[in-house]
């Protein structure tokens, strides 16, 4: 009984490390922009199969599970991050001054475009990662099994999410991003330069998103265009139950609905597990309207 | 001033809505059962787009689960159908009110969540309804399969079953719905609303009940809704998850904002660029939807206020933005 709960534990916090970082992404740009980017799961599924084709196409991955990894997704981060820039100036940034829904809309025509250029240079059937015999080394504590890419997918997020939460609390970069996200005519006035903010949002997400996407490749081994969507679906959810906005929030939110999930699948059923996360996502937003840690947005009233 | 102009306005657009109109009563004799098909399923995304413009362009709530009424609508009309062996003629409106009251008792328990949360809400509501469908509770859904040979509507010895009969049908049904909506857009209801999507404190301030104009709005929007999925049903036969998931959601949802926010023109001309949008781009073959989601964005970058913007938004929003 007690070994089903934390092998699914053990389940839970690994997927739900991966929503936390897309999560992550999907927050920040909330914070700065209250614009919900529905093309960031895009990015993740993007940076899933670009870290494929680095890995099946050259010989990086020859390197080793160290250098080869770390190299790979450091490629993959940095393309991403190029893109979600390219993104925002092409597709949000002349949106800025216009409404709450017109974003929302060039982001879900972003998403379909991305979606479907991945559906033409990958084609549409599943496609695996190349096994990594070394990532599938596993131990056994106390009667649970992780396996190396369990460990590596939580030590890499872990790492990521502490890394970016002091950047944020203790750096002056990351008091800017706090004070354009709670007013950005006041921030600009404090000579914060206001674009500048919303460029480094749009390379830290991505970024992140595409780490989270080769970890998902190399985790699960399946890549598909749609996948984007689901995961996308989770990450925002994930950001709305710790409260969106909030980047602990965020980080809360994606481990709390991975464990639930992996709950719902081991004792419900797997066929009804998304039902469970959006029941319990309903009732906790009727319990707490803003979400586990509440949001950090300053509401115009 | 504005009222005089609209006063001499008001013969001429009758002339031009009265040809329109005229123009849509011959088209199924001109154009063919193909045609009239594809127009009819226009005519069922028109009226899905009303339903949906009620809630978030005249609310402004943001409702991206939309399909999950368009589902019960759908379901009721088959299940009751097929099971029972009600007619689908009286499960047309048995569908819109049934829809209604479960929009109501969804939405009554969320309604006071504000903006994203209320989006992810629907979202979930609809991501519910689409895997219980699939996993067939009591049988009753049919699973992935959906509900196979619903019975066509009787209206006494015509069965609407031709393209021309459905085409008539939802005519008449969207053309009755457009009237009402633009009688309830200037009523004291339809101003309220506004008044609510524009500033939520205030409308509260000025004695709105927020809470019951908003729950409204959603009974009114699931209702339509619901009939559309029941004209739906009986013009397919079968019905399957498959129709009812996000992405048609999020469709319907783009129909509004392209459109225009609270435009009842704007869901007609939304309706026909979601519709007709990709017809035309067929040329591109397997390069279809990359154009689809690029023109998307096109659209908004360049009509931010979406393709026909509602007339009491530009004369409101008109002095805000041009600053």
């Amino acid at each position: 009984m007690l070994e089903l709960f934390l092998e699914q534990l053990v389940n839970g916090l690994t997927v739900g490390s991966v929503y936390s970082l897309v999560a992550l992404g999907y927050t920040m740009v909330y914070g700065v922009m209250r614009l919900i980017n529905f093309a960031h799961g895009e990015l993740f599924m993007l940076g899933s199969y670009l870290g494929f084709t680095l890995l099946v196409s050259t010989s990086i991955g020859e390197l080793g599970v160290g250098w080869g990894l770390i190299i790979i997704v450091l490629m993959v981060a940095g393309a991403m991050a190029l893109l979600g820039i390219l993104i925002e100036r092409v597709a949000y940034a002349p949106l800025r001054k216009s409404g709450r829904l017109a974003p929302v809309v060039s982001a879900l025509g972003v998403s379909i475009f991305l979606q479907n250029a991945a559906m033409l240079i990958w084609g549409s059937r599943y496609r695996a990662y190349p096994v990594w015999a070394a990532l599938d080394r596993r131990w056994e504590i106390g009667g649970v099994h992780i396996t190396l890419m369990q460990a590596i997918i939580l030590g890499v997020s872990i790492n990521l999410m502490l890394l970016l939460y002091c950047m944020i609390q203790r750096t002056t970069l990351g008091a800017a991003i706090r004070a354009t996200a709670i007013d950005q005519e006041t921030a600009r006035l404090m000579g914060i330069d206001v674009n500048a903010i919303i460029r480094f949002i749009f390379i830290i997400g991505p970024a992140l998103g595409a780490v989270a996407g080769v970890m998902v490749g190399l985790y699960y081994r399946q890549l598909h265009f749609t996948m984007g969507w689901t995961y996308s679906l989770k990450a925002f959810t994930a950001a709305i139950m710790g409260g969106i906005g909030n980047i602990p929030g965020a980080m809360v939110g994606g481990m709390f609905l991975g464990i639930l999930e992996m709950l719902g699948a081991g004792y419900i059923s797997a066929a009804w597990k998304d039902v469970f996360v959006f029941v319990i996502l309903i009732a906790l937003l009727i319990l707490r309207p803003t979400g586990l840690l509440g949001e950090r947005v300053a509401e115009k009233v | 001033m504005e009222v005089v102009s609209e006063a001499k306005e008001f013969p001429r657009r009758r002339l031009i809505y009265g040809a329109l109109f005229l123009l849509l009563l011959i088209f199924p004799f001109k154009a063919g059962p193909y045609w009239t098909d594809v127009a009819t399923f226009f005519g069922i995304y028109v009226l899905l787009g009303l339903s949906l413009n009620i809630i978030v362009g005249e609310v402004g709530l943001f409702n991206m689960g939309h399909a999950a009424f368009y589902a019960l609508g759908a379901y009721t009309t088959g299940i009751l159908n097929t099971v029972w062996g009600i007619p689908t003629v009286w499960l047309l409106p048995v569908s819109g009110i049934l829809a209604g009251g479960f929009g109501y008792l969804l939405t009554r328990p969320i309604i006071h969540l504000r903006g994203d949360y209320l989006l992810i809400v629907t979202i979930g509501l609809n991501e519910i309804l689409r895997i219980t469908l699939i996993n067939d509770p009591w049988g009753l859904t049919g699973g992935p399969n959906g509900v196979l040979g619903i019975k066509r509507m009787r209206l006494g010895s015509l069965v609407i079953s031709r393209p021309i009969h459905f085409y008539f049908l939802v005519l008449i049904i969207t053309t009755l719905v457009v009237m009402a909506l633009l009688r309830l857009q200037r009523s004291r209801i339809g101003r309220a609303w506004n008044y609510i999507r524009e500033d939520e404190v205030a409308a509260e301030a000025m004695g709105i009940d927020v809470r019951s104009m908003k729950l409204l709005a959603f009974v009114l929007g699931a209702g339509l809704a619901g009939i559309a999925g029941s004209i739906y049903a009986t013009k397919m036969m079968i019905i399957s998850p498959e129709s009812f998931t996000f992405w048609e959601s999020i469709v319907l949802f783009t129909i509004v904002v392209l459109g225009g926010m609270g435009s009842i023109p704007g869901v007609i001309v939304g309706s026909a660029v979601m519709m007709i949008l990709p017809e035309l781009l067929r040329d591109f073959m397997q390069y279809r939807m990359l154009f689809f989601g690029a023109a998307m964005v096109v659209m908004m970058v360049f009509r931010p206020q979406g393709l026909w913007p509602s007339k009491r938004w530009q004369l409101e929003m008109g002095r805000e933005t041009e600053e």
